[in-house]
């Protein structure tokens, strides 16, 4: 016998699809079926299922032998690490919940740590332009209810976020948008030929490297000002055009991904865009929205906001809180040798950080909590398994328009394994007592 | 009788001993701390290794001592300090030399006096300077004279002379005072600008003036790839920094917003030399 | 639990009529008792202080998704701002725009003890009960806003009142809300397409209604259903020369109406930051005071109440749910904006802002609050805030009270300003001998709030039987001459008592207290029509189902507190 549970969401991408429908086991054990979800999310459901899941923690010695230990080990190695570093960096959070992250934040707190999510490599650059020049934004359906100009800008939401635009962007028929994808004029700005850029009414192949300059001629073009014959190789009649289809918009909106964050000008490629956002605003409606990767990164930074003022890269080791991308940030404090100790929770740093700064994680005291074998378990001291927060374990998660959306528990964890959470808490309890706080 | 007949100048040597495990925070060497403080005073004063708070004596051997006001005081720091940040921060008076090569945020939000450097430094020097004068022998970091993250009110006045080269982001949102740069610049130059000058004696590469609002920029050297938002207006002859020579006069960013002053529109200006 | 006795305070408390005389406050068991019920209390000598009721702020931005935009985009407000943690404290910082923690303890340490956040987005309502939850201390409630709501829009152009009074009775119910909140009525949603409503009767795009409509149908449902507080405006306009003109229409749209609850609440109406709709002239060059017409008004209508929003001369943080507003400010100072708009609902600017001592308007803006104050003839319907953080941080309320207390202390800021000569020619501020008396801040700060929110059974007074949230102040009314030592004892409270628990013991936090979460559970009749509705605008139109909207109180609340109403036929 089989039941079918509703309103699922999906534990993958900053999309966050609320709307799957698990098929598991009367005895909530497990997985049969998901549907709704795209071809990742489904992976991501039934990758929980395989028999050869880690269940027990485990450590490496200098060998690189690896030997299973207790939890009780397991939380007492992490406490000891991190209490005895004068530097220790806890690195990760974006994909797991906010109370999870709450708890590790505590912790931080204590032992005097850097705490840095998964942006630091990814929209940490949007963060920063959103401190020098704001943002204007909306929510996910005031796409789909009213914009009728879609650019995607160094994204490709065909392959990255698969519902994108099926949900939100391109193809829904909202209140004020009842002819779908037939009344939006798509843009895409990307210098590969991606099945995005393919289902664009235009597509500017711009020169790599050069996004800050079409932006700035962008802005240029909007205010009448004169512009060079080409810039960023795209001609300046082309560059026009775009401008004039964007201000005759009723409601524009700009999704931009790691094409623009992370190459050549970074955060002020997206700076450039989200001032021409904003002289759009002169004209017409007009918003912009990172394409955020990891389910939750958003949320790791609202709770650092909320608790600390910042969205990423915070520098708690002096007890207060201190901020500052290039001297806080994970990949610069690793290549700089600043910290002593790594702990990695809800990402995969081997798989995504600079081997130069894997290596260091390597030689470090560190610590990975994550259910599967990752690039990052394989270089830390201990593996710490843990349930699947959204699939075993429910929390909130902050979609990429930073709506908070409770993810459910679908199936039971593996007896005897803990959450992100519970892990955290015992830990921190451990911490407690080794710094002898109430 | 002039103030400066009565200034007692006193100077305190630093010179490193022992290496910090990982880095120090040492915003407490500036004059502004040491003033009035004996030598067995100064080496108790507090730096930070990451969450650990030790004194500057393990560090540095201390000798000398404070003058009466900061303005009296002059700090030596004999030797590299590749591994401390915050020297100089938020100073107001007085000097510092470092006699070798300091890590970041030298001279960070600095009110005044003034800081030499023999060497290098890291990114983020002069970041938010209010006032004074930050001097480097060698080559700057990225974030030199920059406005703190956030901060629209970045470098309000004072000079920073590097002689060497400099990083990326030099000068953004500046507002007011000199960089002169003597050697090559890394992209992004004066980025959101409204007001200051900076002198690229070297080369730039691109994305220089970008946003700017109001200032002026002035390169000796090449310019890879100009902002499109920059119109050529005219050649201009003029004397930068003690150099005499014909300039290409440009004015942007054409993409931003700009102020006016009786009627005339205000534009930033970026000068390259012929 | 502990029994305590504040013995030998003078007590000001406006509800039981006490003012200024040495009365003995008894606390047991959390509330406030007769002083023989005591058995062997804990004596607190409080001779030579002042005892009052715990504060109780009616409008604050504390909590939720604009609240941290403004935090995450302004690192420079942390900046050389950061307290360590200690004792029982977290580390804890920011100026304008202060993390939850701070804002926990800079609100215990001036003897308040519940804050009302003042604009939820329902969409947004879990990031606005998880702020709350994680923010120490403070009993909270947060008013989601209904003004520019699509059901609300559509239910009123059709005027099917009980449609609006069940729609309103399942959002309050699902995101665990406290009251109705009206930002910019239609402006907001006009603002969907970069419009704006600028006056009451500028038809909202599409939908066809006016402001005037939307705010006078959601005060008739309001009514109908009997709820704790009234609706809660800020009506069209903010902001702008002239605006005051607009407010007087606004006001007039409930003249006549009767308050009708059962929580001891008399007007039907709460304008908000009046401060900021009290501009006279047609431009920044000749804008001036019209405190006097506004507050002629409100002295002789007590059906409603208003709260100030008083400019403290410093730089802070706006944010607000008038998203055209914002827009209109960053187009005059050209700072940084973000800004969101929420499907279906609503929208949110925010912009840092300085208020300068050396620019002309920014100082009438700071005559104008005062004035408001100075002016009000019933002090407990006219209330201390700076509309935190949009005039001010709201751990500027001593210097307020500073202000309105000392005829010296104004005297002595207005001559502080560049303008000054200029202020005072377009303002009534230096005319004004009026010092309040510290039983008229206690009406401000605490009793009329209390009452205006329909939480008079619970805070406000130090009548027997309220929750014993009580506050001691070092500041003796006999004796106290020099104006600081208002600001200094009202910014350190002695003792802060929350629930009977101390939680501030001379000017420093020592407890993180046992907050509640207040929200308004008001059943109505079934009504299939708008359960319809609801699934059908879920379905269609919102991005998230119906099944994931809803506030989940065991993970997204600390200690619900559900205030029940009983609106059936």
């Amino acid at each position: 016998m089989a039941k079918i549970v509703t309103d699922v969401v999906c534990p993958f991408c900053g999309t966050l699809c609320d709307d799957l429908e698990v098929k598991v086991t009367d005895d909530n054990k497990k997985i049969l079926e998901v549907c709704n979800a795209c071809v990742i999310g489904t992976e991501k459901f039934l990758h929980s299922q395989a028999e050869d899941r880690l269940k027990v923690p485990q450590m490496q010695d200098e060998e690189g032998n690896w030997k299973e230990v207790s939890i009780k080990d397991a939380v007492e190695y992490t406490a000891q690490t991190l209490c005895n570093a004068k530097k220790p960096l806890m690195y990760g959070w974006s994909s797991t919940n906010c109370e999870a992250q709450s708890v590790g934040h505590e912790i931080a707190e204590l032992v005097g740590a850097v705490v840095d999510n998964t942006a630091t490599v990814c929209h940490g650059t949007t963060l920063i332009a959103v401190q020098d020049v704001g943002v204007p934004s909306c929510t996910l359906g005031e796409v789909k209810n009213r914009a009728d100009r879609i650019v995607f800008w160094g994204c490709n939401p065909a392959h990255a976020h698969p519902r994108h635009m099926s949900r939100y962007s391109i193809f829904p028929r909202g209140f004020f948008t009842g002819k779908g994808h037939k009344a939006r004029k798509m843009v895409v700005v990307d210098p590969r030929s991606t099945d995005t850029a393919k289902m664009a009414d235009v597509h500017l192949q711009l020169e790599q490297g050069r996004d800050y300059e079409l932006l700035s001629a962008l802005r240029v073009a909007l205010r009448g000002a004169p512009l060079p014959e080409t810039v960023a190789g795209i001609p300046r009649e082309t560059i026009q055009d775009v401008a004039a289809t964007l201000k005759s918009g009723r409601f524009v909106i700009i999704f931009f991904g790691m094409g623009v964050t992370q190459s050549l000008s970074k955060n002020h490629n997206i700076d450039m865009a989200i001032s021409l956002t904003r002289d759009l605003n002169e004209y017409t409606k007009a918003a912009i929205m990172p394409m955020r990767g990891h389910y939750n990164v958003t949320g790791s930074g609202q709770v650092l906001g909320w608790q600390f003022g910042f969205p990423y890269c915070v520098d708690l080791s002096r007890g207060f809180a201190r901020y500052n991308p290039g001297d806080s940030t994970s990949n610069d404090l690793l290549r700089r040798g600043e910290v002593d100790a790594v702990f990695v929770l809800g990402s995969d740093p081997g798989a995504h950080f600079p081997i130069s700064s894997v290596k260091k994680i390597a030689h470090l005291p560190s610590v990975c909590v994550d259910p599967h074998h990752t690039p990052t378990s394989a270089v830390c001291k201990l593996h710490m398994p843990v349930a699947f927060v959204g699939v075993e374990e429910a929390g909130c998660a902050y979609r990429m328009d930073n709506v908070p959306i409770e993810t459910r528990k679908v199936v039971e964890p593996p007896e005897g394994m803990v959450s992100d959470e519970e892990f955290l808490k015992m830990v921190l309890k451990r911490v407690r007592e080794i710094k002898g706080v109430a | 009788m002039r103030l400066s007949e009565v200034m007692m100048m006193e100077t305190v040597t630093l010179t490193p001993k022992a290496q910090p495990d990982l880095y120090i925070d040492a915003e407490n060497i500036t004059p502004d701390a040491f003033a009035g403080k004996t030598a067995e005073e100064i080496a108790a004063i507090h730096v930070h290794e990451g969450n650990q708070t030790g004194l500057l004596g393990t560090y540095f051997e201390v000798s000398g001592k404070g003058g009466a006001t900061a303005a009296e005081t002059k700090i030596v720091i004999k030797g590299d300090v590749l591994r401390v940040k915050y020297i100089g921060m938020r100073m107001t008076a007085g000097e510092i030399l470092i006699e070798g090569s300091a890590d970041m945020y030298v001279g960070a939000w600095m009110e005044g006096g003034r800081i030499h450097v023999t060497g290098n430094v890291d990114a983020f020097s002069g970041t938010g300077m209010k006032d004074g004068e930050l001097e480097i022998d060698g080559n700057a970091g990225n974030y030199l004279g920059a406005a703190y993250r956030g901060d629209w009110r970045g470098m309000q006045s004072g000079t920073i002379r590097v002689h060497g080269n400099a990083g990326s982001d030099i000068g953004t949102f500046m507002n007011g005072g000199t960089i002169v740069i003597d050697g090559d610049v890394d992209v992004h130059v004066g980025t959101h600008a409204e007001g200051g000058t900076i002198i690229v004696k070297g080369n730039g590469k691109s994305k220089i003036g970008g946003q700017m609002v109001k200032g002026d920029i002035y390169v000796f050297g090449t310019i890879d790839v100009m902002m499109p938002g920059y119109v050529y207006r005219e050649n201009v002859d003029l004397e930068v920094d003690g150099t005499k020579a014909t300039f290409a006069m440009y004015e942007g960013d054409m993409g931003e917003r700009h102020g006016k002053r009786k009627g005339q529109v205000i534009y930033g200006h970026i000068y390259q030399k012929y | 639990m502990a029994e305590y006795l504040i013995k030998n305070g003078f007590v000001f408390d406006p509800i039981l009529g006490i003012n200024g005389d040495k009365t003995d406050v008894a606390i047991k068991d959390g509330k406030i008792v007769e002083s023989t019920a005591l058995s062997n209390p804990k004596v607190i000598d409080a001779a030579g202080k002042t005892v009052m009721a715990a504060g109780v702020d009616i409008h604050a931005h504390v909590a939720g998704p604009k609240v941290n935009v403004g935090r995450n985009f302004r690192p420079e407000d942390k900046l050389f701002t950061y307290e360590a943690g200690n004792g029982v404290k977290r580390m804890a910082g920011g100026f304008s725009v202060p993390t939850v923690f701070r804002t926990g303890y800079l609100y215990a340490k001036m003897g308040y003890g519940t804050v009302m956040e003042a604009a939820m987005p329902p969409l947004y309502a879990r990031h606005t009960h998880e702020e709350m939850r994680d923010t120490p201390i403070l009993d909270q409630g947060a008013y989601p806003v209904f003004g520019n709501n699509w059901f609300v829009l559509e239910y009123l152009k059709n005027h099917e009142l009980e449609n609006v009074e069940a729609y309103i009775s399942w959002l309050l119910r699902t995101t665990r809300g406290y009251a109705i909140k009206i930002v910019n009525p239609g402006g907001t949603e006009a603002w969907g397409w970069g419009l704006n409503c600028n006056s009451i009767h500028d038809p909202v795009p599409y939908f066809d209604i006016t402001p005037a409509q939307i705010m006078k149908g959601l005060m008739e449902a309001n009514e109908a259903l009997r709820l704790p507080h009234s609706v809660h405006i800020h009506t069209n306009n903010l902001g702008n020369p002239g605006n005051y003109e607009t407010t007087l229409e606004t006001f007039k749209l409930f003249e006549g109406a009767k308050a009708n609850n059962d929580f001891g609440r008399k007007q039907v109406m709460h304008h908000t930051h009046v401060q900021f709709h009290s501009y006279g002239g047609d431009s920044w060059g000749n804008v001036e005071s019209k405190a006097d017409a506004i507050m002629d008004y409100v002295n002789s209508h007590d059906n409603m109440t208003i709260d100030l929003g008083c400019v403290t001369l410093d730089e802070t943080t706006t944010m607000t749910a008038d998203g055209p507003f914002e827009h209109h400010l960053t187009e005059l100072n050209h700072l940084k904006w973000a800004n969101t708009d929420v499907e279906l609902e609503t929208a949110a600017g925010v912009v840092p802002y300085i208020y300068g001592k050396n620019i002309k308007v920014c100082g009438i803006q700071w005559a104008i609050g005062l004035e408001l104050a100075l002016m009000a003839k019933d002090p407990m319907r006219v209330f201390i805030t700076t509309d935190h953080p949009n005039a001010g941080p709201f751990f500027r309320y001593p210097r307020v009270m500073k202000w309105l207390m000392s005829k010296k202390a104004r005297e002595a800021e207005m001559d502080s300003l560049k303008w000054a000569e200029k202020v005072r020619d377009a303002t009534f501020l230096s005319g004004i001998d009026r010092e309040l008396t510290l039983y008229e801040i206690a009406a401000m700060s605490r009793a009329g709030t209390a009452q205006a929110l329909g939480l008079s059974s619970m805070y406000g007074s130090l009548k027997p039987g309220l929750q014993a949230d009580v506050a001691v102040y070092d500041y003796n009314p006999e004796t106290a001459e020099d104006p600081e030592l208002i600001e200094k004892a009202f910014g350190n409270a002695a003792y802060l008592f929350k629930g009977g628990e101390v939680v501030v013991k001379d000017g420093d936090v020592v407890s993180n207290g046992n907050k509640k979460t207040l929200w308004v559970d008001v059943k109505v009749n079934d009504n299939p029509q708008v359960r319809r509705d609801v699934t059908e605008k879920f379905l269609r139109y919102y991005t998230v189902t119906e099944a994931n909207y809803e506030v989940n109180e065991k993970v997204f609340m600390k200690n619900p507190y559900r205030i029940e109403v009983d609106a059936t036929q």
